[in-house]
């Protein structure tokens, strides 16, 4: 248990430190976000070189997803703090004169992230930057399935950030555990729908508020297009399934749906652009992300294993034991009851399932749990708002895939089963604040009928407040007004 | 459910049977002692005798506590089977798409508005009958309130509907974004006994407003008002999207163990980690609006007679203590507090007269296990001798007189626990500062309160203190407030409504993305290079220099 008296006390030194006050300074806040912004730009080629190892990301694609995603929050958030954090004050209805109102956010307290392999740079420093732009203490616990990038920022973030403020705790399952039995003040968690249940039963507990960042099955919706179009479409369902770190990403497309009669064109458009991205070579891909261990790698082998799903395989299909690489895959029409088509697949697996109009989509995609994103290529704008009324999903992106995780407008997070909560951008900040209501009176003019012994006058007068009926309080004031029973 | 379970009252059956049998026995052996000389046919038939009439009495004892179980659960009949019922029921009105138009909304609202025109006195005879609710109060905190948070929801429900224009980035350009709120679903809300009406109605008003499909529990402990409400709500509004359960545990239990999309529960912390841990195996996002011990700090430099009235109205005129943002104590300096005192004693005198107990403007508490608890809090030990004013309790009539306690122990019942009833105790400092390390020394409050005149005590308490709502020189008036959020942290709770965030609550901020063919950037696609990784550079950063440097093929 001597690890268990070190977590504590770590815990209990971020709790001293919140306690000081000092992290709710914005100097301090400011500094805290320059440092990360210090330790991307210092350590990229380490960076890169991690990421390539640990997951087979070529830099390109660990800049876009990765530290380019950091730079970009950093960035945005070192912009923006001094409004996020300035209180939004308001006027008052007159009956509370002379009164004054604002909603102050503040610190939570100490908070725990916990992230996730699958971007285990931009996963990791991405809520961190919420937490701190809120100026609350941090807890990060990387994931232990990406070891090398989990001890590089244990190693590194104390010579960056503010140690006694944010602390790295490595580990596995044992130690989520003993960290989950903590009291927190908020937990945020990346990760999937199984473990997202634990974490939230955990913050039961003791009322702690969570933020669940799970994935889902995201669907693409790809409705007829003219050549063109279709050429782009096409580059952008390769770059949503098997660009972020190679379909293992929770807003990455997890199947497609297609009308049956322009299924052909799709797959032909789509082997070609798979072509152009990655080779055909099976013993050599390029610019693919492997997978990340023999575990997943079997799980994704064994959606394979059920003949009638194999026999759908109509693109790739190849395994490489050793590099952990699987070729990018297309799968035509498996059976609607395979596992691969009612477990999330994150993985380089794409089944297109085929309709007969793709308004049909729309019932398809109701009939599985919420997921965390949807996509649809199509020119139809009535179909566009029918998507947008009829369905559910953390986000909706038109025309593309993916990239609605760049900006820092928009809330970034699940609804039902893909989960609780959003960040990026002001979001961030909000998710890791508390709005604290306040409201202030002076001492003069005092609302006589606001207080006991009751009488009928005062009911009346009341009435007239809770209406704003400025003239009838006057005029019942004067005794112009006769207060009534009713 | 077993954290529930003790809320069950009344004896065991079983355990009644037993003590019958073992009572038995002990005569028996009594028996057998008295005679030892009894013969070994006597003994058996003797044996045999006492062993029939026991079976016959343990059947009676069984029957008779199946029969009370049948005739307690007879009227609700709401189980797990029946609660999968109305969830089908519901997810189908909801999947309709009916309760997600403008029209619904609106008209749900309206009717809703009608029913409280309508039925004023009902509300007010229920409110009555379940708290001895002065009919003024019932006015202001409840029917009032739920009135004009329904008239702001319909005044601004096209508004709230409206998506909200996002912008974008040179990252995703060209692109348009936009927020667009979508209704969760259907919707759990589990109100409280002591604002039973507003409890109820002002988060249906949000669930409705936000196009959910809705079941609503009021609270067993106002009996009166769950009834009527079941039968208004019936009665005005849409019964194909709106229901009314009304029960205690089993039937609540039954109902937590359906997935839903949102659960709002009002109540204490015990109860409200029952519901998140249910929450959970369905990953149902929550509302909790809790309670907790909010504090009063109250400077020497004030207007005394405007806070101490403020005080005692926010105290006894607010259901009598029993409300979730009632303060529950005050700090205030060691010099000051006899003056505060004499203050508060006067203003109460005026408010409610030399007999409180009796008048007709003070609520009663709210039901007996609540009599008992609060009994306990001023029986404790630690505070005998320091009840300065107040104190008596009638248990019959369910009243407890306005008390004052002076420097009660920081390890005392009353100091330990939310209080929710008429007891008010004064803690005393050295210097007022010391109050807000008091303040966070303890849980997060639902609301803190301050009297000052002076600005930088004010800048030290709202900039310090952590709490779901700050009210500086008054008491629970932020409740009032619908631009204010009002909900807890911590311990005080999760979540926020009222006015716009009543809606927000109940709804999904959908993220939406629209993007045309033309503008790709190909950058973002293998095979990849470093010339792409300077435009991915440049594009992120969003200097156009940059962008034009990398184009051009310039590092």
């Amino acid at each position: 248990m001597n690890a268990d008296q070190e977590m504590r006390r770590s815990v209990e030194e971020l709790r001293l430190t919140f306690k000081t006050g000092k992290t709710r300074t914005v100097g301090w806040r400011k500094a805290q976000l320059r440092a990360i912004l210090r330790l991307i730009h210092e350590n990229e080629n380490t960076l890169f070189h991690l990421l390539q190892s640990e997951l087979g990301k070529h830099p390109v694609e660990s800049y876009r997803d990765e530290i380019g995603v950091v730079k970009k929050s950093v960035d945005h958030a070192l912009n923006c703090i001094d409004q996020w954090m300035s209180p939004k004050k308001g006027r008052l209805p007159l009956v509370y004169f002379p009164a004054s109102r604002q909603v102050l956010p503040e610190p939570l307290g100490v908070v725990l992230i916990i992230a996730s392999w699958n971007f285990p740079i931009a996963l990791t420093l991405d809520p961190l930057i919420g937490a701190i732009s809120a100026g609350n203490t941090v807890v990060l616990k990387p994931s232990e399935l990406s070891p090398n990038c989990a001890s590089f920022l244990a190693n590194i973030l104390p010579s960056y950030l503010d140690p006694k403020a944010v602390k790295v705790i490595e580990g596995g399952r044992e130690v989520s555990n003993q960290l989950l039995q903590y009291k927190w003040d908020k937990i945020f968690f990346t990760g999937s729908t199984k473990v997202g249940k634990i974490v939230m039963a955990a913050a039961a507990n003791n009322l702690t508020p969570v933020t669940l960042e799970l994935g889902g099955k995201c669907p693409a919706i790809f409705d007829f297009l003219p050549n063109s179009d279709l050429k782009v479409a096409a580059k952008r369902v390769a770059s949503g399934k098997w660009g972020p770190c190679a379909g293992q990403a929770g807003i990455g497309i997890d199947y497609m749906l297609v009308e049956q009669k322009f299924a052909s064109t799709v797959i032909e458009q789509l082997k070609k652009t798979i072509k152009r991205f990655y080779g055909d070579d099976a013993k050599n891909f390029k610019n693919l992300s492997k997978i990340i261990n023999k575990g997943h790698f079997d799980r994704l082998r064994s959606f394979l294993e059920d003949s009638a799903v194999a026999n759908c395989i109509v693109y790739g299909g190849s395994f490489d034991d050793t590099s952990l690489i699987i070729e990018p895959t297309i799968l035509l029409d498996p059976p609607l009851d395979a596992e691969i088509m009612n477990e999330e697949i994150f993985g380089p697996l794409l089944p297109i399932i085929t309709m007969d109009n793709i308004e049909e989509s729309i019932e398809f995609i109701n009939s599985k749990p919420k997921p965390l994103a949807i996509y649809a290529f199509t020119k139809n704008e009535n179909f566009k708002k029918r998507i947008l009324a009829e369905t559910s999903s953390g986000s909706v992106t038109f025309n593309d895939t993916v990239i609605q995780f760049l900006c820092d407008e928009l809330p970034f997070g699940g609804v039902g089963q893909s989960g609780i909560g959003r960040y990026h951008g002001k979001y961030s900040f909000d998710t890791f604040s508390h709005e604290k209501a306040v409201l202030e009176r002076s001492f003069y003019f005092e609302l006589e009928p606001w207080h006991p012994p009751w009488n009928n006058f005062k009911l009346q007068f009341l009435r007239l407040v809770y209406n704003y009926d400025y003239v009838g309080m006057l005029l019942l004031l004067l005794g112009l007004k006769r207060p009534s029973n009713s | 459910m077993e954290a529930l379970s003790p809320l069950r009252e009344g004896p065991d059956p079983n355990e009644a049977a037993m003590d019958v049998a073992g009572d038995l026995s002990k005569s028996m052996i009594k028996f057998y002692r008295r005679y030892p000389s009894i013969t070994h046919r006597q003994h058996r038939s003797f044996s045999l005798q006492i062993h029939a009439s026991l079976c016959r009495l343990m059947l009676t004892i069984t029957m008779a506590s199946e029969e009370q179980v049948k005739n307690s659960t007879a009227p609700a009949m709401f189980d797990t089977e029946a609660a999968n019922c109305l969830m089908k029921e519901l997810r189908s009105t909801f999947l309709a798409g009916k309760t997600k138009s403008y029209e619904w909304r609106s008209s749900q609202l309206k009717s809703l508005l009608k029913m409280l025109e309508d039925s004023d006195k009902q509300i007010c005879d229920a409110l009555f009958s379940d708290l001895s609710k002065p009919e003024m109060e019932a006015y202001i905190h409840e029917i009032a309130m739920i009135k004009s948070s329904c008239k702001l929801a319909l005044k601004k429900l096209k508004d709230w509907m409206k998506p909200e224009k996002a912008k974008t980035n040179l990252g995703t350009f060209p692109s348009s974004a936009e927020i667009v709120p979508e209704p969760l679903g259907v919707v759990l809300i589990i109100s409280a006994w002591n604002y039973p009406l507003l409890l109820s109605v002002d988060p249906v008003i949000g669930a409705i407003a936000a196009g959910n499909a809705v079941v609503l529990k009021p609270s067993e402990l106002a009996p009166a008002m769950s009834s009527l409400l079941a039968k208004l709500l019936g009665k005005y509004l849409d019964n194909s999207a709106i229901k009314v359960v009304e029960g205690a545990v089993p039937e609540t239990s039954a109902l937590l163990e359906q997935k839903w999309d949102k659960i709002f529960y009002t109540g204490n912390g015990r109860v409200a980690r029952v519901v998140m841990a249910a929450a959970a195996k369905n990953l149902t996002p929550v509302v909790l609006e809790l309670g907790g011990k909010s504090p009063v700090l109250v400077d020497s430099n004030i207007d005394l007679t405007v806070t101490a009235r403020r005080i005692v109205s926010g105290k006894w005129g607010c259901n009598n203590g029993q409300a979730c943002v009632a303060p529950d104590y005050i700090i205030t300096t060691k010099q000051y507090a006899p003056v505060l005192i004499d203050s508060l004693k006067h203003h109460l005198v005026k408010f409610f007269g030399e007999d409180p107990m009796n008048s007709p403007d003070m609520s009663k508490v709210g039901h007996s296990r609540h009599f008992a608890r609060l009994k306990k809090l001023l029986d404790d030990d630690k505070i005998s001798g320091k009840i300065i004013h107040g104190g008596q309790t009638d248990k019959s009539n369910l009243k407890i007189a306005p008390t004052i306690v002076l420097d009660a122990p920081e390890d005392s019942l009353i100091m330990s626990e939310e209080i929710f009833g008429p007891l008010l105790p004064i803690v005393t400092v050295e210097k007022i500062e010391d109050g807000v390390e008091f303040i966070n020394s303890r849980p997060k409050p639902l609301a803190a309160y301050l009297f000052t005149n002076t600005k930088q005590l004010k800048e030290e308490f709202v900039s310090n203190i952590s709490a779901g709502g700050v009210v500086i020189n008054d008491v629970t008036l932020h409740l009032m407030v619908d631009t204010l959020p009002f909900g807890g942290v911590g311990e005080s709770g999760t979540g926020a409504y009222h006015g716009k965030f009543s809606f927000d609550a109940f709804s999904h901020k959908k993220a939406v993305l629209y993007r045309g063919f033309f503008g790709d950037a190909p950058a973002r696609y293998p095979p990849y290079t470093p010339g792409k990784l300077r435009l991915l550079k440049a594009l992120l950063d969003g200097s156009l220099f940059g962008i034009i440097r990398a184009l051009f093929g310039f590092s």
